[in-house]
C-alpha cells in the first residue's frame, strides 16, 4: 500500500515535470512559457520531495526533514524568479502574442451592468503612452 | 513496483532535461535562456531526489539543496543584470 502510494506520487511528479518542460518547448511566447516551469517546480518537484520524505521516514525510522527544507525553499523562490524573469523580459520589451488593450478592458468589466462607465474610463486610460503596457502584458499573459 | 516507477520517472525527467536544454540552445533571446536554465536546475533537483530514493542514500539531499540555492542566486543575478546593468549596486 505504501509502495503504491509512493510510486503514484513519483509518477505524478515526474509527469508534471515533463509537462512543464514540454510547455517550455511548445508554447509560443516568453510570457506563456513562464507557466510551465513554475508548475513543474511547485507541483512536480513538490510531489517528488513528498515521496522522498515519506520513503526515508518509513525506512530509516526517524523523520527526515531535508526534503521539507528543499520544498520550502523552492516554494519561496519560484515565484520570485518567475517575477524577475517577467520583469527583465518586459524591460527588454520582448514580443508578446497578447496585443489588444480592449480585450483587457473586456476582461476587467465582466460585471454586467456597469459596462458603459468602466469602458469610458478605461478608454481614457488606454491613450496614455508608455506606462500601461507593463500591467497589460502581465495581466494578459496568465490567461493564454 | 517502486523500482519500475522510479525508472519511468527518471526517463520522464531526463526527457524534460533534454527539452529544456533544447530551449537553452534554441531560445531566441536572453530571458528565454534564463528561463531554460531555471527549468534545468529544477529538473536536476528532481533527478537528484529520484536517485536518492533509488540508491537509498541520504547524501543527495545536500547536493539538491545546494543546487536549489545556487540556481536561485544565478537566476536572480542574471535577471538583475538584465534589468539594471549591474548586479550589486
Amino acid at each position: 500500500m505504501l509502495e503504491f502510494f509512493l510510486s503514484l506520487l513519483i509518477l505524478t511528479g515526474a509527469t508534471l515535470t515533463f509537462i512543464g518542460s514540454l510547455g517550455l518547448v511548445r508554447l509560443k511566447d516568453l510570457y506563456t512559457r513562464l507557466h510551465g516551469p513554475t508548475k513543474a517546480t511547485t507541483l512536480g518537484v513538490g510531489c517528488l520531495l513528498i515521496a522522498s520524505a515519506v520513503y526515508f521516514s518509513t525506512t530509516d525510522e526517524n523523520i527526515s526533514l531535508h526534503e521539507i527544507l528543499i520544498t520550502l525553499f523552492l516554494f519561496i523562490t519560484a515565484p520570485v524568479s518567475a517575477h524577475l524573469i517577467a520583469k527583465a523580459s518586459l524591460h527588454l520589451s520582448l514580443p508578446s502574442i497578447a496585443k489588444a488593450p480592449e480585450t483587457n478592458d473586456n476582461n476587467q468589466e465582466t460585471p454586467d451592468k456597469t459596462a458603459e462607465d468602466t469602458s469610458n474610463s478605461s478608454t481614457d486610460e488606454d491613450i496614455e503612452p508608455a506606462e500601461p503596457e507593463l500591467p497589460k502584458n502581465t495581466t494578459r499573459s496568465p490567461e493564454q | 513496483m517502486l523500482a519500475i516507477s522510479i525508472q519511468i520517472a527518471l526517463a520522464l525527467v531526463t526527457a524534460a532535461v533534454v527539452m529544456s536544454f533544447w530551449r537553452l540552445l534554441r531560445g531566441p533571446d536572453i530571458p528565454n535562456r534564463i528561463l531554460a536554465l531555471d527549468t534545468l536546475y529544477i529538473n536536476t533537483i528532481a533527478i537528484l531526489v529520484l536517485l536518492g530514493i533509488h540508491l537509498a542514500s541520504a547524501l543527495f539531499f545536500e547536493a539538491a539543496l545546494l543546487i536549489a540555492l545556487m540556481g536561485f542566486i544565478g537566476t536572480v543575478a542574471l535577471c538583475k543584470y538584465l534589468l539594471r546593468g549591474d548586479i550589486i549596486e
